[in-house]
């Protein structure tokens, strides 16, 4: 008993192919997304750059603020990228973790050529810092705007705990191309909101069936709303990411008119729908209420013959 | 919140080269531990700030343990913590030690 303990290597690959995307921390999903060893992280932990608000509210800080931000490779390729932390606050925005954000987009705008990875987990803008917070999503929107005008593709990655919601549904939507994995939801009010504000008969919060199908990446893949789906692990992301970065055309004045008309087609195809089921079976989908229980692969072949979002839109 | 600070003369020195590494979440039941190594080989140090009040005892008793068993020398570690219990402390804290003994940077 007293021999030390040998410690099998697994090599980073067979990691990134066993790890979930989902159970993962920011910097473990940084760490096996982007080619070994090549990130290199901006404001680290050891330069403490704290929120400047939780204190007064006798609140624990993050050294990071939640959010990690920095440099790295994807398949030999420079790109940025960054990662927030669902389990620390809800992944939720503040003034410090905006800003490092914010940074990392300007810095992708200027140098123009190289792609941004955003690994989003949040219930959006943190409650302690509101203010600070929704101004950090103001100016993360216009960042992203900016650096995709620029050149630069932004590509949205969701798949954590903490979902994407709030500001943070919002920013997903101003990026170039999304990918999302089942338990990746994407929405802006989330299930408590929606039913403290309008109500258990317009949506029950408790029903975690209804949560899933509505705001759950099968959906959000089937409603054009993420352009991939992956399966929940890193290497899943890490492969998603790569055929994005492929997808992504210019962005300019003909791109935005063609995800205007394609917005309003769904709105005129869908609006009338009462659940996703009915939206599934709108889009021709036989036997729609077996999507939920679909294997990755297998709901992945079924989307794909549905079709993605057009290349001219978004 | 608590801050507590504690300072130990250790037998040797950590081992590895690499200069800091972070394990760990702020979270309930949670924390998260910053090592740095900054400090001269004979010496260790430990800054925590805490949001549940009234433990240093135990706090005192987790490090003396810590401090004993993996004696890591020249290491500062910050420590911010959502409320752990004293086996989740010592696990990151080992976690802490066996991530900086790594090579690297």
């Amino acid at each position: 008993m007293t021999a030390p303990i040998k410690h099998t290597v697994q090599l980073p690959a067979e990691r990134a192919r066993t790890t979930s995307f989902n159970e993962a921390s920011a910097r473990t999903r940084i760490e096996l997304l982007l080619d070994a060893g090549s990130f290199v992280e901006f404001i680290g932990p050891a330069a403490r750059e704290v929120s400047p608000h939780l204190k007064i509210f006798d609140i624990p800080e993050q050294f990071d603020d939640g959010i990690v931000v920095g440099r790295g490779r994807l398949d030999n390729s420079p790109v940025f990228i960054a990662a927030q932390e669902g389990r620390f606050m809800g992944g939720a925005f503040g003034e410090v973790h905006g800003a490092k954000l914010i940074g990392l987009l300007r810095a992708a705008r200027e140098l123009k050529s190289i792609p941004l990875l955003i690994l989003f987990d949040t219930g959006g803008v943190r409650l302690q810092e509101a203010n600070a917070g929704e101004l950090a999503i103001a100016e993360i929107m216009r960042a992203v705007m900016e650096a995709r005008t620029a050149g630069v593709k932004v590509i949205g990655l969701i798949g954590g705990r903490s979902g994407c919601y709030g500001g943070g549904g919002l920013i997903a939507g101003c990026c170039s191309a999304l990918a999302v994995s089942e338990p990746g939801r994407i929405a802006v009010s989330g299930p408590e909101v929606i039913e403290t504000n309008r109500g258990v008969e317009e949506f029950d919060s408790r029903d975690r069936a209804l949560v899933w199908r509505t705001m759950g990446g099968k959906h959000r893949r089937l409603l054009g709303a993420a352009d991939v789906f992956a399966d929940d692990t890193v290497e899943g992301f890490r492969d998603a990411a790569l055929e994005l970065l492929g997808l992504v055309g210019t962005f300019d004045l003909d791109r935005l008119e063609a995800e205007q008309l394609r917005l309003a087609d769904r709105l005129r195809n869908f609006g009338t729908c009462e659940d996703a089921v009915d939206i599934w079976t709108a889009e021709g989908i036989a036997h729609a209420e077996a999507i939920p229980e679909l294997p990755a692969d297998q709901f992945i072949a079924l989307a794909n013959k549905i079709g993605r979002t057009s290349r001219d839109a978004r | 919140m608590e801050d507590l600070s504690f300072q130990h003369r250790v037998r040797e020195r950590a081992d590895g080269t690499r200069r800091t590494a972070i394990i760990g979440v702020v979270a309930s039941g949670n924390l998260e531990v910053l090592v740095e190594r900054i400090l001269p080989d004979a010496e260790c140090q430990l800054e925590i700030k805490t949001a549940a009040v009234g433990f240093g005892e135990v706090w005192t008793a987790v490090i003396a343990d810590f401090v004993e068993r993996y004696s890591p020398g020249g290491l500062k570690f910050s420590i911010n913590d959502g409320g752990a219990r004293p086996d989740t402390v010592s696990l990151r804290l080992a976690q802490a030690v066996r991530l900086i003994e790594e090579d690297g940077q």
